[in-house]
């Protein structure tokens, strides 16, 4: 079953890829207006079929472990990318957008691929975690970020289309930075895979902030050593760390930042050295066809969708379980408020368009930056800021 | 001040940007279109500006003002993250020093700024109390006047409202017989349809247009129930520590109600013992690593007949219950949760007296570490007395034995020997591995025999007459919500005018989906399909359509 489960990820995962491409090969159809090609519907049968594999996945991994696959980083990491797709699913529905699946749909791979980096093991329940809502509250939450993500999907094809290329700008250069963190995420994905592959394993002896003698165990070359680290005799022949850190900064996930950045950078100016333009320039040609006020629309009415499924899920469905596995209902845990502070942003986005007119390049600015609300509390508060909620292990 | 009389008759507030009831503008504007966003109707807040509470109504109406308060929250509560909040400190630990300690001179600063406890502070309480202001005064200053524009709009129009609408198209038509066909159209399409003199007017979720103010109903509803915590006898909030045994008092519950705990249970994920799918990450952690339960098997209690001081309570059984994390114990408005716990408390200690040379037992003693008694007699003459007994023994700074706490965590015993051949007794000091002498070289000694350990547990007693208006706030929040972005109001007005039919329509969203309604409806009567003059005027505005609609 857990082997059936894996493969079925594993199909879905190969069918996006394949999906994206046809969805790309759309781009070339110079004809103007929302008349689907054969080459989007192919397209969209195929992210059907990954996402009926995913679902596959999903429900055998849910028998085999007994409880929903959403208890860990890895699962829950994975069914908000499948989330992503359905959201990507229903939205190409009403609209008979083929360009936004090949937004959405590498969006939907990074996360999964992201995804698969953390331990896949199923892991038992914690007692805090043994409850119905376990499943109601996390599904919902993971399925409002995901159509919110939509809204990001669209706000991107609207600034690459818009964004003047021809001379260096404030908007180019931020309009960079966001494809950078995207390519980043894929340094991140092969860096990680490359190592993993290569079985590569460092285990140090280091002193804790508390002057205890403690084990860490690098899956990455050590450019960043724990404080006062020593490799193990078995880990003789890895490499030495170039700088030690002290003891209260965690090295091992900084190391890992580290090498994502230099994965992404890598990869980044190789795109540039090829393309000989910003990133976002090259792409620009792709989307020159894009009907701006559809995307504006799609980007909003994503938004529209997707608050109140967020505002269920991450705050009332929340809150109702914080009392009943908590005690309370609100406890100014990390987690809880970076919810919070998601509400609170879209509920800014939605006035600021409702009643202020900011609509079109403004709109998708913002759209783009809830995004990176969400990832901030998807990444850093399970990595960097940990809570009550941080089920996330290493 | 004085009201506007339009040329159709009706009589409108003073500040209406267009008639209520049939669209003429009444102030000139220069822009192309009307600005449709709350009818045109007259906001107290765009109308008056002369007053104090004029300008403070004005300040607070204003939407720009509502999201930089959000903004400004949002931004503060981010802070309150990179660092742990007070609350969430190591217990015994002063904060000034741990932030300090922790994070180096950022935490200090921190602490200085009074970041620790950002949430309880004054100013971040002040935020939440504007915004539930600015809540109040945005809704009142822009419901009424759109409750009453739209409640008065009339069916005919003014050419002028219905020119400067964002979608709009004249056909010349000859047969007006047509309409009715339309009209059909829309009705299946659920929209009500309002006739006069062969004019239309068909209106379709008005109700949405009530969903942000509902909403925010909801949303001070909400705050006022997070205001009740303050009120007394609202809130329960107390810890209850109860070791294996013991029957105690329920605290906050005024001596009504007892519990005693059973047993508590902690068990943890076994290698073996649990489904193999499990076996990986098992292994990753360790078996025995991860927790899988944590249960006081309880039993309630209900005091019988008054309160008598120095007297035993009579109590009546109410109900057993397996006391788990996520499974509370609930009765009568109270709830208990389990929270911690603490494994193998001592309970007793056992100790025989011997003699030191031939190790010779003379009998045994059992001191229970929460009630010790002061003397036990062994028979034949043999006799201990405990003349000092220290729970949580250590030296002060004076040297001499202590105790820091009533919990028996490290012991300490000072014992008396009576034996036939000392009649006088001996003095020993007995604590954990270590045994002093003060009065010389003894004869007999205490030696350590054992221990009896139990668990404690650790309850939360909770009661919160407030969450029902959360609850209450929280839906009718959702409702709104739902209301107010699921649907949309769209209206489509027609007007035969010259042997023209002229078509408008509005929405308060989502136009592309009112676009591809109006044309299935139209589709085959020859009526002219409306254009966009928003997205006509952008394009003339020179090629470029990004930027404001």
């Amino acid at each position: 079953m857990v082997q059936l489960s894996s493969t079925l990820l594993y199909i879905a995962f190969v069918l996006y890829l394949i999906g994206t491409f046809f969805f790309g090969g759309t781009i070339r159809d110079k004809k103007e207006g929302r008349k689907t090609t054969r080459w989007a519907t192919i397209g969209i049968v195929i992210t059907i079929v990954g996402f009926i594999s995913q679902l596959g996945y999903f429900i055998t991994r849910w028998m085999a472990a007994g409880h929903a696959p959403v208890s860990n980083l890895f699962e829950f990491t994975t069914f908000f990318g499948m989330m992503l797709v359905a959201a990507f699913i229903i939205i190409y529905f009403i609209y008979k957008t083929a360009i936004l699946g090949v937004f959405t749909l590498p969006v939907a791979l990074l996360v999964i691929a992201y995804a698969s980096m953390f331990p896949r093991e199923i892991t038992p329940l914690i007692p805090a975690l043994q409850s119905d809502w376990l499943k109601i509250h996390v599904t919902t939450a993971a399925a409002g970020e995901a159509i919110l993500a939509v809204s990001f999907a669209a706000g991107l094809i609207y600034l690459i289309r818009v964004v003047d290329q021809s001379k260096p700008s404030k908007r180019t250069f931020w309009l960079e930075f966001v494809l950078f963190c995207l390519i980043t995420t894929l340094g991140f994905v092969g860096v990680s895979s490359a190592f993993a592959i290569a079985d590569y394993e460092a285990k140090f002896q280091w002193i804790d902030k508390n002057g205890k003698k403690t084990e860490a165990i690098y899956e990455l070359p050590a450019l960043v050593g724990p404080h006062k680290g020593t490799l193990e005799k078995e880990s003789k022949d890895r490499l030495q760390p170039l700088v030690e850190m002290p003891a209260v900064i965690n090295a091992k996930k900084l190391n890992t930042v580290i090498w994502s950045l230099f994965g992404g950078a890598v990869l980044y100016v190789l795109l540039r050295l090829v393309l000989r333009k910003r990133v976002a320039a090259a792409i620009q040609p792709f989307v020159k066809n894009v009907n701006l006020d559809l995307t504006d629309e799609i980007s909003y009415r994503a938004v529209a969708i997707g608050f109140p499924v967020f505002t269920l899920g991450a705050l009332i469905f929340a809150m109702i379980w914080a009392q009943i596995a908590w005690t309370r209902f609100w406890g100014w845990d990390p987690k809880e408020v970076w919810a919070l502070i998601t509400w609170l942003f879209y509920a800014a986005f939605l006035h600021l368009r409702l009643s202020r007119g900011w609509h079109g390049e403004k709109s998708a600015w913002l759209a783009v930056i809830g995004f990176a609300i969400i990832m901030f509390n998807l990444v850093a508060v399970n990595l960097v800021i940990a809570g009550l909620h941080s089920y996330a292990g290493s | 001040m004085e009201q506007v009389k339009c040329e159709c008759g009706h009589v409108n507030p003073y500040g209406t940007a267009f008639c209520e009831a049939c669209g003429k503008p009444l102030e000139e504007v220069e822009k192309p279109l009307l600005d449709m966003r709350y009818e045109g109707s007259a906001r107290r807040s765009q109308t008056y500006n002369k007053t104090v509470i004029d300008k403070i109504w004005n300040f607070f109406s204003s939407v720009k003002v509502g999201v930089w308060l959000i903004v400004i929250t949002l931004i503060a509560s981010a802070i309150g993250t990179i660092f742990p909040q007070k609350m969430y400190l190591p217990p015994n630990v002063t904060p000034a020093q741990y932030y300090e300690d922790e994070y180096g001179w950022a935490g200090k600063l921190y602490y200085e700024l009074g970041f620790d406890n950002l949430y309880g502070s004054w100013w971040y309480m002040l935020l939440i109390a504007l915004i539930g202001v600015s809540l109040v005064i945005c809704s009142l200053d822009r419901v009424i006047p759109l409750y009453r524009a739209l409640n008065n709009q009339g069916v005919t129009r003014h050419d002028a409202f219905l020119r400067r609408q964002r979608l709009f198209s004249a056909t010349k038509i000859e047969d007006a017989r047509l309409l009715e066909a339309i009209k059909e159209r829309l009705a299946k399409r659920r929209y009500h349809i309002r006739e006069e003199n062969g004019n239309i007017l068909a209106e379709k979720g008005r109700f949405s247009r009530w969903g942000p103010y509902v909403n925010h109903i909801g949303l001070i509803i909400f705050l006022i129930g997070a205001m009740l915590r303050f009120v007394p006898g609202m809130y329960v909030d107390k810890v209850l520590w109860i070791r294996e045994g013991e029957t105690k008092e329920i605290p906050g519950t005024n001596g009504e109600y007892f519990l005693k705990n059973e047993k508590f249970t902690f068990e943890t994920y076994q290698k073996g013992k649990e489904n193999a799918v499990f076996n990986a990450a098992i292994d990753r952690v360790g078996s025995g690593m991860v927790a899988k339960t944590y249960e006081t098997k309880a039993v309630l209690y209900k005091r019988v007949g008054p309160v008598i001081a120095g007297e035993e309570p009579k109590l009546k059984k109410i109900k057993e219950y397996k006391i788990r994390v996520n499974e509370p114990l609930k009765y009568d408005h109270y709830a208990l949760y389990q929270v911690d716990f603490k494994l193998n408390e001592l309970k007793s200690m056992s100790f025989a007296l011997i003699d030191k040379q031939t190790s010779k037992s003379f009998g045994m003693i059992t001191v229970d570490l929460l009630q010790p008694k002061e003397s036990y007699d062994l028979g034949n003459g043999y006799r201990v007395e405990l003349l000092s007994y220290f729970p949580d023994f250590y030296f002060d700074d004076d040297g001499n034995p202590n105790t820091k706490s009533r919990v028996p965590n490290n012991p300490a015993f000072v014992f008396k020997m009576y034996a036939p051949d000392k009649p006088k007794g001996e003095v020993s000091f007995v604590a954990i591995r270590q045994t002093i002498e003060p009065f010389g070289n003894n004869k007999y000694k205490m030696a350590f025999a054992g221990i009896d350990t139990r668990n404690v547990s650790a309850l939360t007693v909770r009661r919160d007459f407030t969450l029902w208006v959360l609850g209450i706030g929280g839906a009718v929040f959702m409702i709104g919500l739902i209301q107010g972005m699921y649907w949309n109001h769209r209206r489509i007005w027609l007007k035969q005018t010259n042997g023209e039919v002229w078509l408008a329509a509005h929405t308060n969203k989502n136009w592309f989906g009112l676009k591809r309604e109006i044309q299935a409806v139209i589709d085959g009567t020859g009526i002219t399909m409306p254009i966009d003059q928003a997205e006509i005027a952008k394009k003339a505005q020179g090629g470029d359509e990004h930027g404001t609609a």
